[in-house]
């Protein structure tokens, strides 16, 4: 922890900065400038202050950052799978930055999680069942070709900014900073994905068939990311969350725009209902995570 | 997509009509190309791309650098194979990164050997078609968490001791890909090493796991630095360039050394029980290797020679329509371009 001295504050008392524009992915100094000054927020930054006691979610904030932490964890799972396998080289390295960036997400987001209840991100990522995970379920499905793994990335990144985004707002500090370093990445994930799109649609006859049929696949999760349910709401009333309803405008309205520059229809397909914030998750999830966990279970207790 | 418009420099002059004083003029390029060139390996600095070389030279250092190139991208593989079950999320990470980079070496080399005049395509087809070498290293499999600590550890220890050398490579765009490359290997070693640590101060199970590691990893990796040196036909040409600044077995000789330090402070052995320092010629000497089962498994005949060029041959053939659509897509912006430039002129 740097201190902070009167000269390097700018008169407010206050070092937030938070993303200043709306379209931006945030100035220089958005990130986390309100946990560790000068400092990329790490997860070990959070866990340590969880430790110390020098913060600690309420029950209903821990809730809601594991939401978002499993999220991201079960995204960094699947991307990390391309990593050897992708179409180009270069994709090996894009979409294995994007796993490391959603993996840092959620190892903060389930750091801090974890202070409510004593758990380390470690316990909750291999240590709790299928039902106890709280994603939503788009983040889970199966990655598929290449189209369809740009589809779910393209949803994903553009329903994330929007939430980081106004998330650095949150009246909790500590999920403000995480969402105003995530904010900065996640940009770069919107524009990974549309660039993909508008390949994919606009190269041959072939890879334009598959990206039709990768967002016809993924679509029907998109409704998901948009309920609201009562811990959402009370948060949102409180300043400290997002109602995920009031995302939905700006998202229609932004994916909108590069599926109608690829000249693409937005699917019309039905929506599936959901359920993962509840713990209820597709077939998929179990598999997942029964790779995920095996190791660190069989070797309860052990350090890494 | 760098690879798709590549300008293909041919790998040797192309030979011109049998024109005598064609012929001549082509001879008098060619011996002040020599003089500069050995001027060049005198002085110990450095070829540019655009230099004259040596056909040998050029067919040497292309077959050495598609080789590294090809040896990360495989070497992806047995390390890509724990991302998934890493026992910490911190761990997963960290191994993300690490395979990550090794893709990023993987484009810094393809990029230097396609100044030798090979498109990185051309490089990926020998690969895929069983043509072209990589380290033998990465046939052996990854089975337990603990190879990831034994092959940042040995491995990739094995390979710095290789590769700081030829930082200094008499050839300018590969000594440079190097320079960045060993920084970062440096990096994975030291992580290998952490993991081993942890896993040899932690359960019984864990040391058990740490040790049956380097021991599998120890003989082959010592073979990194390929054959005996009164069995390495290459060397003394490479050495001569200025490619090659050790031979195999002072490189083995001194990896030897600091592993048997380490390997103290790990707490465990490594499976070799005649490494010793000789006083006499003050190198450091170890058991016999098993150089059957080295050429065995150069010769394709190792534990998972097959598996591993498939995955790279599936990898790219699924990816194809990816990479055709990007060509396709690419091609029509450019068009589309010139057709604005037009109407701009019109």
């Amino acid at each position: 922890m740097i201190p902070q001295t009167p000269e390097t504050t700018t008169g407010h008392g206050d070092i937030s900065t938070g993303v200043a524009a709306p379209t931006a992915g945030g100035d220089s100094n958005a990130s986390a400038t309100r946990i560790t000054p000068g400092n990329a927020l790490r997860p070990e930054d959070i866990a340590l202050e969880v430790r110390t006691g020098l913060t600690k979610p309420s029950e209903d904030i821990a809730e809601y950052a594991l939401r978002l932490g499993d999220d991201a964890l079960i995204l960094a799972q699947r991307l990390g799978h391309w990593i050897s396998r992708a179409p180009e080289l270069e994709e090996d390295v894009a979409l294995g930055n994007i796993a490391l960036d959603q993996l840092g997400h959620a190892r903060s987001f389930l750091s801090y999680a974890g202070g409510a209840w004593d758990k380390s991100e470690d316990d909750l990522a291999y240590f709790r069942r299928e039902h106890e995970f709280r994603s939503v379920q788009l983040f889970e499905q199966p990655n598929d070709d290449f189209a369809v793994t740009i589809a779910r990335q393209f949803i994903v990144s553009y329903y994330q900014f929007e939430l980081y985004r106004r998330l650095t707002e949150s009246t909790d500090a500590t999920i403000a900073a995480i969402a105003a370093k995530a904010v900065k990445e996640v940009d770069y994930h919107r524009d990974h994905s549309a660039q993909w799109i508008l390949r994919l649609a606009g190269g041959t006859e072939e890879s334009r068939r598959r990206m039709i049929h990768g967002l016809r696949l993924m679509w029907p999760y998109v409704n998901e990311l948009f309920q609201d349910d009562e811990l959402a709401q009370r948060l949102a009333e409180a300043g400290a969350a997002v109602a995920p309803s009031s995302l939905r405008e700006d998202f229609d309205r932004l994916t909108g725009e590069v599926l109608a520059e690829a000249e693409l229809e937005v699917p019309d397909v039905p929506a599936a209902p959901g359920g993962g914030r509840h713990g209820r998750h597709s077939e998929h999830l179990g598999y997942l995570l029964a790779e995920m966990q095996v190791l660190a279970r069989e070797h309860p207790g052990a350090k890494w | 997509m760098a690879a798709q418009n590549l300008q293909s420099v041919p790998a040797e002059p192309t030979p011109r009509e049998q024109d005598p004083a064609e012929q001549a003029r082509i001879a008098a390029q060619e011996a002040d190309g020599q003089a500069s060139f050995d001027r060049v390996m005198a002085e110990d600095s450095r070829i540019e791309p655009k230099d004259w070389m040596p056909a040998p030279y050029r067919k040497t250092l292309l077959r050495q650098i598609s080789q590294h190139a090809h040896s990360e991208i495989i070497g992806m593989q047995p390390e890509a194979n724990w991302i998934s079950r890493a026992p910490s999320l911190k761990r997963k990470a960290i191994l993300m990164a690490k395979v990550q980079d090794e893709a990023g070496h993987g484009l810094y080399l393809y990029s230097a050997a396609e100044t030798l005049g090979q498109s990185r395509d051309k490089m990926m087809e020998d690969l895929i078609a069983g043509k072209a070498r990589y380290s033998s290293i990465f046939n052996y499999p990854a089975l337990t968490w603990a190879d990831m600590g034994a092959i940042g550890w040995l491995v990739d220890g094995a390979a710095i001791c290789n590769q700081v050398p030829l930082c200094r490579a008499s050839y300018g765009p590969y000594g440079r890909a190097m320079v960045r490359i060993c920084k970062e290997e440096s990096f994975h070693q030291r992580q290998g090493f952490e993991i081993l640590l942890e896993l040899s101060n932690g359960t019984p199970a864990q040391k058990q796991m740490a040790q049956d590691a380097v021991n599998r990893w120890y003989a082959p990796s010592l073979m990194m630095f390929g054959p005996p040196d009164d069995d390495s036909p290459n060397s003394k040409q490479s050495m001569a360039w200025n490619i090659k600044r050790f031979s195999n077995d002072e490189l083995r000789s001194r990896f030897v050394g600091m592993m048997v330090e380490q390997v103290r402070v790990l707490g465990l052995t490594l499976p070799d029980d005649q490494i010793r320092f000789n006083e006499d010629t003050k190198k450091w000497e170890h058991g016999p290797l098993d150089w059957r089962e080295f050429q065995e498994v150069l010769a394709g005949r190792g534990p998972c020679n097959s598996q591993r060029l498939e995955r790279r041959r599936s990898a790219h053939d699924d990816g194809a329509w990816v990479r055709e659509a990007a060509a396709a897509y690419a091609d029509k912006q450019r068009a589309k371009q010139s057709m604005k430039t037009k109407e701009y002129a019109a």
